[in-house]
């Protein structure tokens, strides 16, 4: 029964978050304004990431982890860059 | 000394010193005279030291196997013949060292010269004494490149550059056709051994290829030695110092053309084939040289004319069907070496001391330099074949020969002896041109320098050959005799005839043509002296036949407009049309193979489709189409959404358990977006005209076959990846390396040991190819210079300036400073977590998913965020051991180490090696050698990230730098800020 519970929630979960990623895409296509494109990357980001947990839940792997682990202490480097590139013109002064 | 070590020293002593010297310090002219006077006195001593066995008619042989299947060995072999042109190398070689060693001036680079002109020694020995043809070819082209060295020594002035590639081209063009020919008769042979070839002579004559490879050979012999056509490289190769001029010019380089005509003479010569084209060229040469000699105002260019005529005479000696001529030949090779080497050490005495070579400025030398005027006069003598002199003998048996020859039709028969007259009586102007025009008539006034004798030591070696010249001339048979019949029985074997070398023969027909010729000569300078001083643009009636000037039309036609042609035809410089041409060629290629092979449908049946994956898929989808959609006009919205496309592609390859591409893709994912938001920076910004250059309609249709082109090219890639994806895959290596990962290499993660340890070797070349591309991207960019409208500072930075500067309170840049605070804080505390999990990635990468590169790319990802964060100036002084290119240069050291260690255990090279360590308080500890491996990797790629984005980074600091505070005046003239710019 739990484990019944558990995988439906997982999926519903799973389900979520890739809708959640594909509104993100939406504003990421839309924008209008640029700071709307990078804030949209940053959420498929940690969308992404939050993914991949869940998916390491569904598969009982820990490996799933790490990658969730490098995907949130490096994806936001690319935010930082894209942020700073609006904010001054360039990324590295 | 055995054979082999004797001939090894011959050939290879000279390239090692040739090293050596090479090596010396700039000014080191009188170590690196020594050394090579010393290399060349040690290798005459060991020519003499095989007189021996070459003086009974043995031969001294060594045989290296290299590919022996093939056919292929290193052989040194030296008889007779090629003992006398040893002789000739070394011994010369000698004195022009000497020579060298007081004509060079204390300015140049002397060791180099000397470098190279015992390299040409090496590779003129190798020439003489290779026992196989196509090593033969090798050091054939040896010299030419070599020449092209020396002729370009004084690579500052533009003769030099010009006369040196000319001679390359001539003659390395030879070589190939030599090349090309003696690989026709060793497949005539069927070997390409020179004993087995020079034993096969009626083989090689009556096969129908003989024409082929006889053509080809003689080809590579004219060139080499100068013959009509291509006589003209040599007098533009005077622009070589003297020295050489003296060595190669007139004692070796142009002598191998002879050397291998003579050489090749038993088994080639005797057809009229061979007569016709070897005994034509060296008629028309020897006159057509002689006649140009004569009108020659450049000392250097006389004597260099005159060595073509004389080589065209050794040429016809070869040509003519006769045993005796070719004993005339190599006895006039000896002879001409001699004198002809001491008149250009003359001639360069004469510049050397005077400043001039000019004839016409030139006169009465006889006074300040009398000892030189005596020894240039009596080579001059031997040269112009005055009796008692070694020219004479030689010039005596060329009439005896051109009066007996069998020439293969009539109208030759009568025509050889006048011509051989008419060329001894032009021989006899030139020289007298050189003698009486430099040495005698009034003093001479108006030169450079004040003229004076020699040093003593310069003038020895002349003194040499003039004496020898004066010997053989004296008493030929005694002197010379022996070696002459040891070269020549070396080459005819037991058909050598009879011959009598003697001063007097008595008085016969070659005597009375002598003094004819003589006379005939004296009586043409005469009527000539005066036409003469004056100076003459060239010679008469020839002036327009400029062999010079087809060559270089035929160079620029075949080198520029030819490839200009091409170019204009079948190259393009757009992007556009090449990525079309890739695509369909790629389209064509791949529809071809489906259709020729047949696609059909997989036996795997396709997995369920899984609605999360298929969801995050749409999101990659439409990000992929939106970048590419908002590509052309606004870049930076397509940055992040190839962002977008990356991660659902990382993404991807978790779902499918691909976790070591997984954290690849994502590293390279957030450093490419950082490499592409450095390069926007610098880009030109958006024509706006560029919309209104075309019509509408053709806009459309090129974006719609562009469009057809793309889908059609995406859609191939799909078909196949789901073609290859619903079937089995075949037995590959894969099962190999799964079941070996770990008894073989030690680790658990097969993608890991795959790269460090079975593939290693394939891992060291790339990483190789990483570094060079990191260090070329920054050589390329440290001259950078950007587009002229994005120079100046972005627009937001201006604003944030100016809002400092409206509030006086405040320091300039304090605004963006309180704007970063608190990510500035962040990332520096997140900094060492970043370090941690690179060392956790790179530790454990051997067996679970991590590794040299991911690690590397963490690191770099981890530095580059502080630079973004904290600045350019912040980071570096702070990190002072951020110096990419050492590591690059410690990761490629410490990856090949690790292979090279593997030597040290006798195993082969990258061979891995893993235990486990017991250490104190982590336990048992898998240790792999393969580990350090990985570590050079890691370093490696740290490094060469790092030089690359930096290189690009630092674009905006030098920019700073250059543009002063206050913009507006620096607007107006971003021309100069650029300039300043190129210097930081």
């Amino acid at each position: 029964m739990s484990a019944a519970i558990l995988f439906w929630a997982v999926l519903v979960a799973q389900l979520l978050l890739a809708a959640a990623m594909c509104c993100a895409v939406v504003r990421l296509l839309q924008g209008p304004r640029a700071q709307d494109r990078v804030l949209a990357l940053d959420t498929l980001y940690v969308n992404a990431a939050i993914l991949l947990l869940v998916f390491g839940i569904r598969t009982g792997s820990p490996l799933y982890f790490e990658a969730a682990l490098l995907i949130s202490l490096l994806g936001f480097v690319a935010t930082a860059a894209l942020a700073k590139f609006l904010l001054r013109g360039e990324v590295i002064e | 000394m055995p054979d082999g070590i004797v001939l090894a020293c011959l050939v290879g002593l000279p390239f090692v010193a040739a090293i050596v010297a090479g090596l010396l310090p700039t000014r080191a002219r009188d170590t690196a005279s020594m050394l090579a006077g010393a290399v060349a006195l040690v290798c005459l001593g060991l020519v003499w030291s095989a007189y021996g066995t070459v003086s009974g008619g043995g031969v001294l042989r060594a045989e290296l196997p290299w590919m022996p299947q093939l056919g292929l060995s290193i052989v040194l072999r030296m008889d007779g013949f090629a003992w006398l042109f040893a002789g000739l190398i070394t011994g010369i070689g000698a004195l022009v060292v000497l020579y060298a060693r007081y004509y060079m001036s204390a300015e140049d680079p002397v060791p180099r010269f000397f470098s190279f002109l015992l390299a040409f020694m090496g590779a003129m020995t190798g020439l003489v004494l290779s026992g196989h043809l196509v090593q033969l070819a090798l050091f054939w082209e040896l010299t030419s490149f070599l020449s092209f060295l020396l002729i370009g020594y004084w690579h500052h002035t533009a003769a030099a550059r010009d006369g040196a590639r000319m001679a390359l081209t001539i003659t390395a063009t030879g070589g190939l056709s030599l090349f090309a020919g003696v690989l026709v008769l060793g497949h005539i042979v069927g070997s390409y051994d020179l004993d087995v070839v020079l034993a096969a002579g009626d083989t090689i004559r009556d096969h129908p290829l003989y024409i082929v490879a006889l053509i080809l050979i003689v080809l590579g012999a004219l060139t080499k030695s100068a013959q009509f056509p291509f006589h003209f490289w040599l007098p533009h190769a005077m622009a070589a110092p003297t020295p050489v001029s003296a060595y190669l010019h007139s004692a070796t380089l142009v002598k191998a053309g002879v050397f291998l005509l003579a050489r090749l003479w038993p088994v080639m010569a005797g057809t009229d084939a061979w007569a016709w084209t070897v005994g034509l060229a060296g008629l028309i040469t020897m006159l057509i040289g002689a006649y140009i000699a004569i009108f020659q105002n450049d000392l250097k260019g006389l004597l260099a004319y005159s060595t073509i005529s004389h080589l065209g005479l050794i040429t016809l000696l070869l040509g003519l069907k006769s045993e005796l001529a070719l004993i005339a030949a190599i006895f006039h090779t000896m002879n001409h070496a001699a004198f002809k080497c001491s008149l250009f050490m003359a001639a360069g005495i004469i510049d050397h001391e005077t400043g001039t070579r000019d004839i016409r400025r030139l006169s009465g030398l006889n006074g300040p330099m009398p000892f030189t005027a005596r020894l240039a006069l009596v080579a001059a003598a031997a040269m112009a074949g005055v009796p008692l002199l070694n020219g004479f003998i030689s010039k005596e048996m060329f009439f005896a020969e051109a009066l007996s020859a069998t020439a293969p039709v009539h109208p030759l028969l009568n025509v050889l002896p006048l011509a051989a007259m008419l060329a001894s009586a032009f021989s006899v102007v030139y020289s007298l041109r050189f003698i009486h025009g430099v040495f005698f008539g009034s003093p001479p006034t108006d030169l450079p320098r004040t003229p004076h004798e020699p040093a003593t030591w310069m003038r020895f070696p002349v003194e040499i050959l003039v004496l020898t010249c004066i010997m053989v001339g004296v008493l030929p048979a005694a002197t010379v005799g022996p070696y002459l019949d040891i070269a020549a029985r070396a080459v005819l074997g037991d058909a050598t005839p009879y011959y009598s070398l003697a001063v007097w023969h008595g008085v016969n027909l070659p005597l009375l043509m002598s003094v004819v010729a003589m006379a005939a000569g004296v009586t043409i300078y005469l009527i000539l002296q005066r036409r003469l001083r004056e100076g003459m643009d060239g010679p008469p009636l020839i002036r327009h036949l400029d062999a010079q000037r087809l060559f270089e039309r035929a160079m620029v036609t075949l080198s520029w407009r030819l490839a200009r042609t091409l170019e204009r035809i079948a190259g393009t410089r757009r992007l556009q049309p090449q990525l079309r041409l890739i695509l369909i060629a790629a389209i064509v290629a791949g529809a071809g193979a489906a259709f020729v092979r047949g696609v059909g449908p997989g036996n795997l049946v396709p997995a369920p489709i899984d609605p999360v994956l298929a969801l995050l898929w749409v999101v990659g989808a439409a990000c992929a189409l939106g970048a590419a959609w908002q590509a052309k006009f606004h870049r930076l919205a397509a940055t992040i959404l190839l962002g977008g496309v990356g991660l659902v592609v990382c993404v991807t390859f978790v779902w499918f358990s691909a976790p070591d591409l997984a954290l690849t893709q994502l590293t390279v994912e957030i450093v490419t977006t950082v490499l592409l938001l450095l390069g926007l920076r610098w880009l030109p910004k958006r024509m706006q005209s560029s919309s209104a250059r075309e019509p509408e309609v053709l806009g459309r249709t090129r974006r719609l076959r562009d469009l057809a082109i793309a889908t059609a090219a995406g859609g191939c890639m799909a078909m196949l990846a789901y073609v290859v994806m619903t079937r089995t895959p075949p037995e590959l290596l894969a099962q190999h390396f799964l079941a070996r990962a770990y008894l073989e290499g030690g680790g658990t993660n097969v993608v890991n040991v795959i790269l460090v340890d079975f593939r290693g070797f394939d891992t060291l070349g790339e990483i190789f190819v990483v570094g060079v591309v990191a260090l070329t991207t920054f050589a390329l960019l440290r001259r950078f210079r950007p587009a002229a409208d994005s120079v100046e500072l972005p627009e937001q930075q201006r604003d944030q300036l100016e809002a400092d500067e409206a509030r006086h309170a405040r320091d300039d840049g304090r605004h963006v400073a309180d704007w970063l605070l608190v990510p500035f804080t962040l990332t520096r505390l997140l900094f060492p977590v970043m370090l941690v999990a690179a060392a956790f990635l790179l530790l454990r990468g051997h067996d679970l998913p991590g590794g040299g590169f991911s690690a590397g790319m963490v690191v770099a990802i981890a530095i580059i965020l502080q630079y973004i964060v904290g600045g350019t100036e912040w980071t570096e002084d702070r990190l002072s051991l951020l110096r990419p290119p050492a590591w690059i240069g410690t990761g490629l050291l410490l990856a090949a180490g690790t292979g090279v260690a593997a030597w040290a255990f006798g195993l082969p090279f990258m061979t891995s090696y893993f235990s486990y360590a017991d250490l104190p308080v982590l336990g048992k500890v898998p240790m792999a050698s393969a580990l350090i491996f990985d570590i050079g990797v890691f370093v490696l790629v740290v490094g060469a990230t790092l030089l690359m984005l930096i290189a690009l980074a630092h674009q905006s600091v030098r920019g700073r730098r250059s543009t002063p505070r206050t913009l507006p005046q620096a607007k107006a003239s971003p021309r100069v800020a650029d300039a300043v710019g190129g210097g930081g």
